[in-house]
C-alpha cells in the first residue's frame, strides 16, 4: 500500500500567524490627531470580555504566534492587562505593551513584571510640554519622562516611539536628544501614516519636502554620533519616498489583529474596507479565522492584483501596496496603491504634496475623542 | 578576541526559546523572531553566563561525539555578538 508520508506543497497548511496584536480598547486618556485608529470608533460594538481575550491567546498560540502585543486606545485603561500578559507569557508568547505610559503606576508596572511582561514600548509625541499637550490635547508631558524613568528603573530596556508630522518634525533635534537623555535603547521615529483621525487630517499633519529633508539628516547626524548606544531607526513616509509598502508583510501573511469589539483583522486599518465580512472572534476560532475566512484571503499573495501591478516585476515586493491607502484614496479596495508612481491615481499624491507645500492653507487638527467620533459618524 | 574566562549569556534584549510550531529554537525581541538552525540554538542554549566558551565547546563536542568544534562555535559568537544576541560576563 502506497503511503503519501509527505503533502504536496500544494496541500500542505500556510504557516500561522506570527504576531497577534491586541488592541484592548478605543478608550483614551489621549485625544492624538494622528492616531490610525477609525474616526467611528464610538460606534464600536461593546469591548471583549476577559475570557474573551483569553481563548484568542491560547488559539492564536496555538497556531504558532509567538509575538503578543497589547494596544489601543490606551491598553491600560482596561484592569485585566495584567491577566492577559500572564496567560500569554506562560504559553510562550513574547509579550509587548504598546502604551502612552498613562496609567502606568508604580503598583500596575510591579504586578505586569511580575505577571512576566517582556517589553514596554512608550510612545512620545514632542519634546516640549507645550507641543506635546497641543497634539495630544492633553497634559500628559511631564507623566511621559516619569514613566520613562520608571520602566527603566524596573528592568526594561527603554524603548521609545515618536510619530513624526509637520507641528514636531521640526523638533526632531529635541526629541532625539530627550530620548539620550532618559536613556532610551531604541527610537522608532515613524512619520505618519495617513489612516483613520490621521488622514481626516492629513493636511495639517503633511509636512513639507524641506521638512522632511532636514529631519532626515537631524537624524543621520544623530545616528553617527550614538553609534550602538541608542538604536534610531526612521521609518519613512511612503507619500514621500513613492514606494508602496508590503502592508504587514502581506495580507493574511505574519499578522493577526483584533479590535476591540472582536474583528479579527490582517492589519490594523482593515475595518474601514468596504464589502467585506469582518470575523468576530466571539463567533469563530482564530484556526478558521487565519486560514478559512473569506476575509484573510481575500487579499492574501499576489494573484488578486490588478494591472499595472499583475506585470510588476515589483509584485512579490510590495503586493500592490496597502489597501486601505487605495480605498481611502480611490473608493476601491483592489486598486494599486496610489502611492506607486505606476498607479493611474498617482496624481492624487503629487496633489497632496504640492497642498503640503502652500504657505496658510493648514486647516486645524480635529482631535480624537469620542465626542468628534460621534459627530463625523465616518470610518476616516 | 574574548577573553577565554569571558562568559557568553544571551542580551537581555531577546528571549531564547524553543518554538514547536518551527520546531526550532529562536530569538524573540519586540515585533520580531530570529528562527535558529539547529547548532545555533544548541550553541545558544549554553550561553548562559556561567561557561566559558572552551566549557561551551567540550560540552558540544561530549554531547555531540565530535571534536575539533572550536573555530565553529567560536565564529558563531563573533556573528551573536555583532547581531546584539549575546553579552560577556567577565567578573
Amino acid at each position: 500500500m502506497d503511503t503519501l508520508l509527505v503533502p504536496p506543497a500544494a496541500l500542505q497548511r500556510r504557516p500561522g500567524p506570527l504576531w497577534l496584536l491586541a488592541e484592548v480598547t478605543y478608550r483614551c486618556p489621549l485625544h492624538c490627531a494622528f492616531c490610525y485608529n477609525p474616526v467611528d470608533f464610538a460606534q464600536a460594538g461593546p469591548e471583549l470580555s476577559t475570557d474573551d481575550w483569553l481563548k484568542v491567546i491560547r488559539e492564536a498560540r496555538a497556531l504558532g504566534a509567538a509575538q503578543f502585543g497589547i494596544s489601543g486606545g490606551e491598553p491600560l485603561v482596561r484592569d485585566d492587562i495584567e491577566i492577559l500578559v500572564r496567560e500569554a507569557r506562560q504559553l510562550g508568547f513574547y509579550t509587548n505593551l504598546i502604551t502612552s505610559g498613562v496609567g502606568l503606576t508604580e503598583a500596575r508596572l510591579a504586578a505586569l513584571k511580575d505577571a512576566g511582561l517582556d517589553h514596554i514600548q512608550l510612545s512620545f509625541q514632542d519634546a516640549t510640554r507645550e507641543a506635546n499637550d497641543l497634539i495630544t490635547n492633553t497634559r500628559t508631558f511631564d507623566l511621559k519622562r516619569k514613566v520613562a524613568a520608571m520602566t527603566k528603573a524596573a528592568g526594561y530596556p527603554t524603548v521609545i516611539n515618536c510619530v513624526l508630522h509637520r507641528t514636531n518634525i521640526d523638533h526632531l533635534d529635541r526629541i532625539i536628544e530627550m530620548a539620550v537623555e532618559i536613556g532610551a535603547e531604541y527610537l522608532e521615529l515613524a512619520n505618519t501614516q495617513y489612516h483613520g483621525w490621521a488622514f481626516l487630517n492629513r493636511e495639517a499633519l503633511m509636512p513639507t519636502a524641506a521638512q522632511l529633508a532636514e529631519a532626515e539628516a537631524v537624524t543621520e547626524r544623530w545616528k553617527a554620533r550614538l553609534g550602538k548606544k541608542m538604536r534610531i531607526l526612521f521609518v519613512t513616509p511612503d507619500y514621500q519616498t513613492k514606494k508602496p509598502k508590503k502592508c504587514m508583510n502581506g495580507w493574511g501573511e505574519v499578522f493577526l489583529s483584533v479590535t476591540p469589539d472582536g474583528l479579527a483583522l490582517p492589519c490594523h486599518t482593515a475595518r474601514m474596507l468596504p464589502g467585506l465580512t469582518f470575523p468576530n472572534v466571539r463567533d469563530h476560532g482564530i484556526d478558521w479565522i487565519w486560514h478559512d475566512s473569506p476575509l484573510f484571503n481575500r487579499f492574501r499573495g499576489t494573484a488578486w492584483l490588478p494591472e499595472p501591478c499583475q506585470s510588476c516585476e515589483d509584485k512579490d515586493k510590495d503586493h500592490g501596496g496597502c489597501r486601505c491607502q487605495a480605498f481611502m484614496l480611490t473608493g476601491q479596495a483592489d486598486a494599486t496603491d496610489p502611492v506607486c508612481p505606476k498607479s493611474p491615481n498617482h496624481r492624487l499624491i503629487e496633489t497632496a504634496l504640492a497642498d503640503a507645500e502652500k504657505p496658510g492653507t493648514v486647516r486645524p487638527l480635529v482631535f480624537r475623542d469620542p465626542k468628534n467620533s460621534a459627530r463625523l459618524a465616518r470610518p476616516f | 578576541m574574548t577573553a577565554d574566562s569571558a562568559r557568553p549569556a544571551i542580551n537581555r534584549l531577546f528571549r531564547f526559546q524553543w518554538e514547536p510550531a518551527q520546531q526550532a529554537h529562536v530569538l524573540l525581541y519586540p515585533e520580531g523572531m530570529v528562527k535558529l538552525n539547529q547548532s545555533a540554538g544548541e550553541i545558544l542554549k549554553r550561553c548562559d553566563g556561567a561557561r566559558t566558551v572552551p566549557q561551551i565547546v567540550a560540552d558540544l563536542e561530549a554531547a555531540f561525539n565530535a571534536s575539533g568544534l572550536a573555530a565553529e562555535v567560536e565564529a558563531f559568537l563573533e556573528m551573536a555578538d555583532a547581531q546584539n544576541w549575546i553579552t560577556w560576563n567577565t567578573d
